[in-house]
């Protein structure tokens, strides 16, 4: 079997450098092994440490689950020991990663802008220089219209009474009106298997 | 500070291209000198890849704004890194002269 792919990590900005050098070497025959670090490490070293944020809150950020912010953060921490102990070069470079930024829509003009750099506090407008805009979501949009979409109707197993299926609601949590049982998807084997055994 | 603007002709009453790679035009307006240059798109009937060309075409120009219609899924992790900033504007109907004169506002 395959394993999983890797989520994409977000990162907000790069780093302003490439990697960090050392100097005063005191023997010659160091090794000149490089360590590389990942951007996504980097960005977890940056939000955990220079930040000062949980990992929690850490991992939000960097849309992936908690548990794999901590093993990216160990993993930076394990690898900057290395290249400290070691007398080896940092570059840093790779990973699974995506650059994201904020998106603003501008309620003037009716357009949509993004901010690139972070540590720069939008004040208007780019493009009519009103400060009548707003942060917009995409995700609140995209779940309305799949909430369209969704045609399906719960069944009662045991009266067979219908109702139309609420979008993010399982079918057994609503009660039916009549017998107050948990209800099933209509269509589905399940509620067909249900039906044969005489309910 | 320099925007570029998609653009379907190469003229001022022509319109707000709604496509970013594959855009007639590209016209780098300065807003500080008032200047404007228009360049022809070389990727305009590019099969792959026109994105990205024509990032590197813009970002050759030092411009910190892009305004067009719609950016592709290759561009905007592209220009995040590169700290460009993209205006979407949904108007088809929109001349450059116009977006010239709220730029100048």
């Amino acid at each position: 079997m395959s394993p999983r792919p890797k989520r994409l990590r977000k990162i907000s900005n790069p780093p302003i450098i490439s990697g960090f050098k050392p100097y005063g070497k005191k023997k010659t025959d160091i090794n000149t092994e490089s360590v590389f670090l990942h951007y996504e490490e980097y960005e977890a070293l940056r939000l955990c440490d220079y930040e000062m944020l949980n990992h929690h809150k850490a991992s939000v950020i960097m849309d992936v689950s908690r548990p794999t912010l901590t093993r990216i953060y160990a993993r930076a921490r394990q690898k900057i020991a290395e290249a400290l102990v070691k007398g080896s070069q940092i570059i840093i470079e790779g990973g699974k990663i995506y650059f994201d930024s904020e998106w603003f829509s501008c309620k003037n003009c009716g357009c949509f802008f993004n901010n690139p750099d972070k540590q720069v506090v939008i004040k208007e407008c780019p493009l009519c220089k009103s400060n009548n805009f707003s942060s917009y979501e995409q995700n609140t949009f995209e779940t309305e219209e799949s909430m369209i979409r969704c045609n399906d109707i719960c069944v009662c197993p045991a009266c067979g009474h219908e109702q139309p299926h609420q979008f993010g609601r399982p079918c057994n949590d609503e009660i039916c009106p009549k017998c107050s049982k948990g209800m099933v998807r209509k269509g589905t084997p399940h509620s067909r298997s249900r039906n044969r055994r005489g309910y | 500070m320099k925007v570029a603007i998609t653009s379907t002709g190469n003229s001022l009453d022509s319109t707000l291209d709604q496509r970013f790679g594959r855009c007639g035009f590209f016209i780098i307006y300065d807003t500080d000198a008032k200047g404007m240059e228009f360049i022809p798109n070389p990727n305009k009937d590019a099969q792959e890849g026109a994105g990205p060309a024509s990032v590197q075409l813009v970002a050759s120009r030092n411009v910190q704004k892009i305004i067009s219609g719609e950016f592709g899924i290759k561009i905007k992790s592209l220009l995040d890194s590169l700290k460009i900033q993209m205006v979407v504007l949904k108007e088809p109907e929109k001349t450059i002269g116009e977006i010239i004169e709220l730029l100048n506002k």
